[in-house]
């Protein structure tokens, strides 16, 4: 159910379609070797499981998944009370030369991405790490950009986009509306 | 949470929190090359500890470590205290020289209280921009938080849930502060305590504690999901609580007889440190049964939890 | 000094307001009709006149412990307070156990000349326990009441020759009922916050074991035995039983913070509220305020007890016992007694300055207000509401358990022989 003053951008048939042609590009440009997909919390993590089924289903070698939560690698800790943990599993032999995707929802300063790579390096050395988003909104704060986008979908500042995953929302979609809504 | 002085603070939510982020640092922590989290950088921890005591500061300590915080020890005996400097004036040296967190041991009860009222909310120490933090590690007879916490975890681990689950605590009630937080901080968790101990080591008013009382501990047993030994503390004791530590460990002590009455599931946790053939027999504590080392190790994240949720964040306006 | 008329007074809250003529320091007359010729008038406005006050049970800490008070101070408190005569306890340092430690204290109150301070002289030399006090020598320079306050008499060996002893010399024994061996590390009354909050007991027994005893040696000497800070009910039982079966010579008294205050205060760990015998329960400080109502205990005495601020700004544990009392006595007695109807301001009279009197052997004190009695009263607004603010105390020290609270009914004038020593607040020195 999509509330009045949010406007739908996706539908759930674009966003299956979208995470499916992700799918492919990852496939093409990590083969012959299956990536390691770490989901970001919390729909990164969703999202990562769906890619990883979706690259199973079209190379026919499952990818591994794992979840990665960045929280107390966050530059804005000090801003807000004190933020909950998420979930981390990694897979039981590390990541040391593991061909790393890091997926999240959206993509937008950057700041959590450049958390995962900090919380990333503590853990080991992947032979490669790049970033998987189903949605680039723009205003980057930090040199840092995607490997593998699933839409483009500029913004202004005081807009907002949520991704809408049925694991967590009931439903798919990514919608946008007024930030103070 | 400003401070963290007694078992009695926590709500089920905020201590369910405490133990949730705990696991979650555990976690984080697993297969990693660097043991270390980035996130209490550049915070000062000093440990101010009136009582000796190596496990509970090097858990402390190892915690603010591996956080990524400074800490920085101050013992009673080597500093300014043994020149007679009081507490109140220790505090508020340590407070004015950065200090972000004081965890404090000391003999008295209510002692973590009131060097939170010097420090903690001073309008003095706030003017000049000092907002301390403290943490009870233990005062006198009183509360033992983080105790209570790291044996809540390791029961969390053991039997998935605290809710309804009868734990049994035997030993020295009156005296103990892991006791007294225990109590407290399993009750609110939802788990019906039981206690155990000679008369004489029962404290006046027990009876409106939210516990069962008896003098039994072969009964206790068979119906217990777990049970926690407390060390008999001999240099609290001003005499004439039981005849001989003979009879105590005869009537009082987990025996392997003894644990062999409890149900498969049960655990059998210490604070530590054992007095093996006293309340506790060296074979039970060396028994898979005993999660007494699981302890130990939660103790490490919890106190990482502890503060995290203190010195991460900014605090909340009640 | 000319005559003074006090203009309007209500004698023991009964009545309507009559004129009261002081001359030459005594009642010289009473009534509607009073020659003012010469005389300074003062409007009183319906005050309250009671005779003045006498306290039992202080502490001036001088010798030894002028950082907390000083008799100059304790004086001025005490006068402020609607005392007209106070017992210094003798655990000064040094302690006040011989002829010589006794005058000075009595001489250096009476060169103040604000109340009457009576020094009390030590049962046993040193407070030890161990051996008595030259009782005789002191008693020859006025002394009335022995004590070891502060610390029980707990060998009754030695309880019971103090007791034989004392009847040679028309004086009165008061304990110190604690029995030291109950209390060791003591901390905190032996109830249910207590034992929540990690703070060591103090049992109600060890207050009534000694009582008890203490009873029957007065009873088998004849002796006059004085119970001090009565804190248990079962210290009222013991009392009311002893008196039943032939003690008459003992007596008791209760402190005003037993009357209001207890054991519900200890969570803050603020040592405030520290003293000893400790504060009890509810039932149990209803049991006193019955008891005092009914005359099982004779008086109210205020164990004021002053501490330097380093002995109470610290841990539970490390704290001195003990809380400022003489400047909220007589408001607390009024809130605890008076408002609730337990007793009239007769029976205040009674338990805080004819009973006080006649246990402490004062002739010219406690007297009724009539013409000829010496002009030793006290004046009290009943109907004024005021707050307790420790650092406002004419006292060195702060310590006040009632630090915030308001309270009903102020000292207004405190009259000595004729002479004004407090008015309106001020000490006139």
């Amino acid at each position: 159910m999509v509330p009045p003053a949010q406007r739908e951008l996706l539908d759930a048939a674009a966003v299956a379609r979208t995470i499916a042609r992700m799918a492919h590009q990852i496939i093409e440009r990590t083969a012959p070797a299956p990536p390691l997909l770490l989901g970001i919390p919390s729909r990164g993590v969703p999202l990562a499981h769906r890619l990883a089924a979706r690259i199973g289903e079209f190379s026919g070698t499952p990818a591994a998944v794992g979840t990665l939560d960045i929280t107390l690698y966050r530059d804005d800790l000090r801003r807000r009370p004190t933020r909950a943990l998420a979930e981390t599993t990694l897979p039981p032999d590390g990541i040391d030369d593991a061909l790393v995707v890091l997926v999240d929802d959206v993509l937008y300063s950057g700041r959590t991405v450049r958390a995962a790579l900090d919380a990333l390096r503590e853990y080991g050395r992947p032979r490669a790490v790049q970033l998987a988003v189903l949605v680039d909104r723009g205003h980057r704060e930090l040199p840092i950009r995607a490997d593998y986008v699933g839409k483009n979908l500029p913004t202004a500042r005081d807009e907002e986009i949520a991704v809408l995953l049925s694991e967590l929302d009931g439903t798919d979609g990514v919608v946008i509306r007024r930030a103070d809504d | 949470m400003r401070h963290l002085l007694s078992a009695a603070d926590l709500d089920a939510p905020t201590a369910t929190a405490l133990l949730d982020t705990a696991d979650r640092l555990k976690q984080a922590l697993a297969g990693r090359e660097v043991h270390k989290l980035p996130t209490l950088r550049g915070r000062t921890i000093v440990t101010m500890f009136y009582e000796n005591s190596t496990r509970t500061r090097a858990s402390f300590e190892v915690a603010g470590k591996w956080m990524s915080a400074d800490v920085i020890n101050v013992s009673a005996a080597a500093s300014a205290v043994a020149k007679g400097e009081s507490l109140r004036d220790t505090a508020l040296t340590l407070a004015a020289m950065g200090a972000d967190c004081v965890i404090l041991r000391h003999p008295a009860s209510g002692a973590a209280h009131r060097l939170a009222d010097w420090i903690g909310t001073e309008s003095a120490t706030l003017r000049a921009g000092l907002a301390a933090h403290v943490v009870n590690a233990g005062d006198g007879t009183h509360e033992h938080p983080t105790q209570a916490l790291l044996d809540a975890a390791t029961l969390r681990d053991s039997l998935g849930t605290l809710a309804g689950r009868r734990v049994t605590i035997v030993g020295d009630i009156l005296h103990s502060r892991v006791a007294r937080s225990g109590v407290t901080l399993l009750t609110t968790l939802g788990a019906r305590v039981h206690l155990v101990a000679p008369p004489t080591l029962l404290p006046t008013g027990v009876r409106s504690w939210p516990v069962t009382v008896g003098h039994d501990l072969e009964a206790a047993l068979p119906e217990s999901d777990a049970v926690m030994m407390l060390r008999v503390q001999a240099e609290r004791m001003h005499g004439g609580f039981f005849p001989s530590a003979r009879e105590y460990a005869r009537d009082y002590g987990l025996s392997e007889a003894r644990a062999a009455l409890l149900p498969e599931h049960a655990p059998v946790l210490h604070p530590g440190p054992m007095l093996r053939g006293m309340e506790i027999s060296s074979a039970v504590a060396d028994s898979p049964r005993a999660v007494i080392t699981d302890q130990v190790r939660n103790g490490v994240h919890v106190r990482m939890a502890v503060l995290y949720h203190l010195l991460a964040g900014v605090e909340e306006v009640t | 000094m000319s005559p003074l008329l006090l203009r309007g007074v209500r004698p023991y809250g009964e009545g309507d307001p009559v004129d009261l003529l002081v001359r030459d320091g005594v009642i010289a007359e009473l009534g509607t009709r009073v020659d003012t010729a010469g005389a300074t008038v003062r409007d009183c406005g319906g005050l309250v006149a009671l005779p003045g006050l006498v306290d039992l049970h202080t502490h001036l800490r001088e010798p030894g412990r002028e950082d907390a008070e000083t008799i100059a101070t304790g004086s001025a408190a005490a006068a402020l307070g609607g005392f007209t005569a106070v017992f210094a306890m003798a655990n000064t340092d040094p302690v006040a156990d011989t002829a010589v430690a006794v005058e000075h204290v009595r001489r250096r109150g009476r060169e103040i000349g604000l109340t009457d301070v009576h020094p009390v002289g030590a049962v046993t030399v040193g407070l030890a326990g161990e051996r008595l006090a030259e009782l005789g020598g002191m008693a020859r320079t006025g002394v009335t009441v022995f004590s070891d306050d502060g610390v029980c008499v707990a060998d009754p060996l030695i309880m019971r020759r103090a007791l034989e002893y004392s009847t040679a010399l028309g004086a009165v024994i008061a304990q110190h009922a604690e029995d030291p061996r109950l209390t060791v590390g003591a901390q905190a009354h032996e109830g249910e916050p207590a034992s929540r909050l990690g703070l060591a007991g103090w049992p109600a027994t060890a207050e009534e074991s000694i009582v008890a005893r203490d009873c029957m040696l007065a009873r088998a000497a004849g002796a006059r035995l004085h119970v001090c800070h009565v804190s248990s009910a079962g210290t009222v039982d013991v009392l009311r039983w002893a008196r039943e079966h032939g003690a008459a010579t003992v007596t008791a008294e209760v402190t005003p913070h037993h009357l209001l205050l207890t054991d519900d205060r200890l969570g803050t760990f603020d040592p405030v509220n520290k003293v000893n015998p400790p504060l009890r329960t509810g039932p149990d400080a209803a049991a006193l305020r019955a008891a005092l109502a009914a005359g099982v205990l004779d008086c109210v005495a205020t164990d004021h007890a002053p501490h330097a601020p380093q002995d109470k700004d610290c841990e539970w544990a490390a704290a001195r016992p003990g809380m400022l009392g003489l400047q909220t006595a007589l408001s607390v007695v009024v809130e605890t007694m008076v408002a609730p109807g337990l007793l009239d301001w007769r029976g205040v009279a009674r338990v805080m300055s004819e009973r006080p009197a006649d246990i402490g052997g004062l002739p010219d004190q406690g007297r009724p207000l009539a013409v000829g009695e010496p002009a030793t009263l006290v004046l009290v607004d009943p109907d004024v509401r005021w707050t307790v603010r420790g650092a406002a105390f004419a006292s060195l020290a702060g310590n006040t358990g009632f630090e915030g609270m308001e309270l009903p009914a102020r000292v207004m004038t405190t009259v000595l022989r004729g002479r004004v020593t407090a008015d309106d607040g001020k000490v006139m020195w």
